[in-house]
């Protein structure tokens, strides 16, 4: 039984999932924060697989997420659809029901967060306004766990009975009474072959749909009656069709809440939401409070929490290094393979893994920004800004979360609605720096900068996002002119970001960090000690300056001659990072051992154009992959690689000779 | 008079929705329609976009969009 899970954004859509299949998922309160398609089986009913879909409020998709929903209700045909619908905000969340309740399918509507209703006075009659809808309404409040049983048990009984919903109609009588009923009759049959329902297929061909008018195949003939029919209503009503659509639907629902709803008083979660939108959104210290926000995350996440954690679990991966090497000089273990589990192995991996706590503190907080509803704040004050570097407020989120990772960040773009704005901010969240180069920034400003370390970092950050804006004005007078799109979006109250599902995401980033950490970072490097022990005679070398990869590293070390580092070793490290940031860091403890700073490889001024270029130079190979598939163009793809490649080059150069003179 | 010319704090009845293409119907889903009520909440630090409440939620919108959008203004 394959059920689909429908909702308005932010009608507790993806709390619910979690409720039901107990998923490992990521509830967010912003807008569209639902990127994949999530599965899961519902807890204790056997061979059913609930879907949850991107947020939709109409069946007419605007961004590619919406399109995602609408395609696979449509093409994969559901046996059933969860409904949810937020109690609180019933009049909107009804409007995209009725769209659901035309296709047809076995439905059954949640109206969740009924806690709310209740706390502010109102009441809803489930069993009124499930006789007008005709069909099953449950009450139920997705984060308290209440109605959830009532709620599997009357969509697994709808599905299994076949119930499907009874024929509504809108309106009884009138020009759009007549013009529904004449178009269903008309494009009945060609409906019916292609399996969707006909008052549904009436409903689109009215709205002028060119997907669903296309699927339909309708012949000229049949085009024109319903052209003629829709003038005629158009000149009686004097409304043109949309919105005549809009305005039957809403009156529908209007007529049916007074019917059923009782309305409370004005609700504290708003209430609450406007006086800290009085701080928060306020007219000078909206921006202020946001950077000081930033700010206050990232020092904690580095210089305090993430530290204290990082500096016990660097401990405690050195006292295994001294055990391990104690015990197997005792055993007398063979000194190849001693060096292959030491010097490989655990070094390397080791000096990942001990990021870990910053990595996860890090998400930690972004996803409280999310969930809290503080993002979409941020996207409003921010929208006027972004807009001058051909962005949209709504580009914020992606840009934020690109902190983090650039992977789920370049997804997230699939909530924006234009293409333009989603090629763009693809585009710049690279220039947004990742975790992942935080161990590269940590290493060396501990052994350059060791009394600027928080500065020289918060520098190289800004620098980044400098050099974004620079890189997206550009973008914006060439590649990307044309007009802005729309900004219309929801803002939702503030909720409290619920505990399981923050525990729930920091648990799912830390098996994927660690993960990393032991396939493609143990991989590399064991794949660079053995390049590093093994000449190409596969005789074990004396010194790894003759060794494998020194050959294949002094091929490309004298491209970053001018960069002030040419040495065969940083440029390996460098080609390695692609695989995955981290490994610029274990590669480099590999290959130099623990003493960068004695080697004599680096200058401070060298060391500060290798963490330019580092900050700058290509994404991972994860995150090219995404950026692929999201622009789903190989050649723009890898230009957009070379030529952050380029930049990085050009600015570590900038820098480098800066460093010298001072 | 259109939407953006309303006061902070002040309310309205939405007489036409204007436009044309994916933002008219985008602003009709959303509820956007003649006779449904509006107050405006508050502008943008940077004063755009505006957030305004409508059919009990608070929607932001620009105000390129919002004088799309006809409106009679109303006592509270």
């Amino acid at each position: 039984m394959i059920l689909a899970l429908v909702g308005n954004q932010n009608s507790g859509k993806t709390t619910l999932f979690n409720q039901l299949t107990g998923a490992n998922q990521h509830v967010g309160n912003f807008p569209g924060v639902t990127v994949e398609q999530k599965t899961g089986e519902i807890k204790g009913v056997k061979d059913t697989l609930l879907v949850d879909l991107p947020g939709i409020y109409s069946l007419r998709p605007f961004s590619s997420e919406e399109l995602i929903t609408r395609d696979f209700i449509l093409r994969h045909k559901p046996d059933g659809i969860i409904n949810i619908v937020d109690a609180t905000n019933i009049e909107r969340n009804l409007y995209l029901s009725l769209q659901l309740i035309e296709l047809g399918y076995p439905i059954v509507i949640a109206l969740n967060m009924m806690d709310e209703v209740r706390n502010n006075g109102g009441s809803i009659d489930e069993k009124k306004l499930s006789h007008r809808l005709g069909v099953p309404v449950v009450p139920i409040s997705a984060i308290n766990k209440e109605g959830l049983d009532n709620l599997v048990n009357a969509i697994t009984s709808t599905v299994q009975n076949n119930l499907y919903p009874k024929k509504l109609d809108f309106v009884k009588n009138g020009a759009m009474h007549r013009l529904v009923q004449k178009v269903t009759g008309i494009v009945s049959a060609n409906a019916q072959k292609v399996k969707i329902s006909p008052r549904f297929a009436a409903t689109k061909v009215i709205e002028n749909d060119n997907p669903i008018i296309t699927m339909l195949d309708l012949s000229k003939a049949q085009l024109n009656l319903v052209e003629s029919a829709i003038k005629a209503m158009e000149n009686e009503l004097k409304l043109d069709r949309n919105a005549a659509l809009a305005d039957m639907r809403y009156a529908f629902i209007e007529n049916i809440c007074a019917d059923a709803v009782v309305k409370g008083s004005e609700s504290k979660e708003r209430k609450l939401s406007l006086k800290i939108d009085k701080i928060l959104t306020h007219k000078f210290a909206a921006i202020p409070i946001f950077l000081l926000i930033m700010f206050t995350i990232f020092y904690l996440t580095f210089e305090v929490v993430g530290k204290f954690f990082s500096d016990i679990l660097a401990m405690g991966i050195n006292e295994v290094i001294k055990i391990c090497d104690k015990g197997f000089t005792a055993y007398g273990l063979n000194p190849i393979v001693k060096s292959l589990i030491l010097n490989g192995a655990i070094c390397g991996v080791g000096s990942v893994l001990s990021f870990l706590p910053i990595i996860i503190t890090l998400f930690f907080f972004l996803s409280i920004l999310e969930d809290s509803g503080y993002m979409a704040r941020v996207a409003f004050f921010m929208d006027k800004l972004l807009r001058k570097i051909g962005l949209s407020g709504k580009s914020i989120v992606p840009l934020l979360i690109g902190f983090g990772c650039s992977v789920p960040a370049i997804m997230a773009t699939r909530t924006l609605s234009s293409s333009r704005d989603r090629k763009m901010t693809i585009l710049l969240t690279p220039y947004v720096s990742c975790s992942a180069k935080i161990p590269v920034f940590a290493m060396f400003t501990a052994a350059f900068f060791p009394k600027h370390r928080a500065l020289v970092m918060i520098t190289l950050y800004i620098l980044a996002i400098i050099i974004g804006i620079a890189v997206a004005l550009i973008m914006k007078k060439t590649v990307f002119k044309g007009k802005p799109v729309s900004f219309i979006m929801e803002l939702p109250n503030y909720r409290f970001p619920s505990v399981k599902s923050v525990l729930l995401l920091m648990w799912e980033k830390a098996r994927e960090f660690i993960l990393k950490a032991f396939t493609v970072i143990f991989t590399v490097t064991i794949i660079i000690w053995f390049l590093q022990t093994f000449d190409y005679k596969l005789n074990i070398v004396d010194h790894n300056d003759d060794s494998l990869l020194a050959l294949i590293g002094k091929v490309i070390a004298p491209i970053f001659r001018p960069l002030g580092f040419n040495d065969w070793r940083i440029s390996t490290s460098l080609i390695v990072g692609f695989s995955a940031k981290e490994a610029v860091v274990s590669s480099l403890n590999v290959l130099f051992g623990a003493s960068i700073l004695q080697s004599g490889a680096f200058t401070t001024a060298s060391a500060a154009s290798f963490l330019v270029f580092t900050l700058l130079y290509t994404p991972c190979v994860a995150a090219v992959a995404t950026m692929r598939k999201e622009l789903n163009s190989t050649s723009k793809t890898l230009l957009i690689v070379l030529a952050q490649c380029l930049i990085a080059w050009i600015a570590g150069f900038i820098v480098y000779k800066m460093g010298a003179l001072l | 008079m259109t939407l953006d010319k309303l006061k902070i704090g002040a309310f309205g009845i939405i007489t036409k929705v204007n436009g044309q293409g994916e933002l008219r119907l985008r602003l009709l889903d959303m509820g956007i329609i003649p006779n449904t009520k509006v107050e405006v909440v508050k502008l943008a630090p940077l004063g755009d976009p505006m957030e305004i409440h409508i059919r009990g939620y608070e929607l932001t919108l620009r105000l390129d969009e919002a004088k799309q959008i006809e409106v009679r203004e109303i006592a509270k």
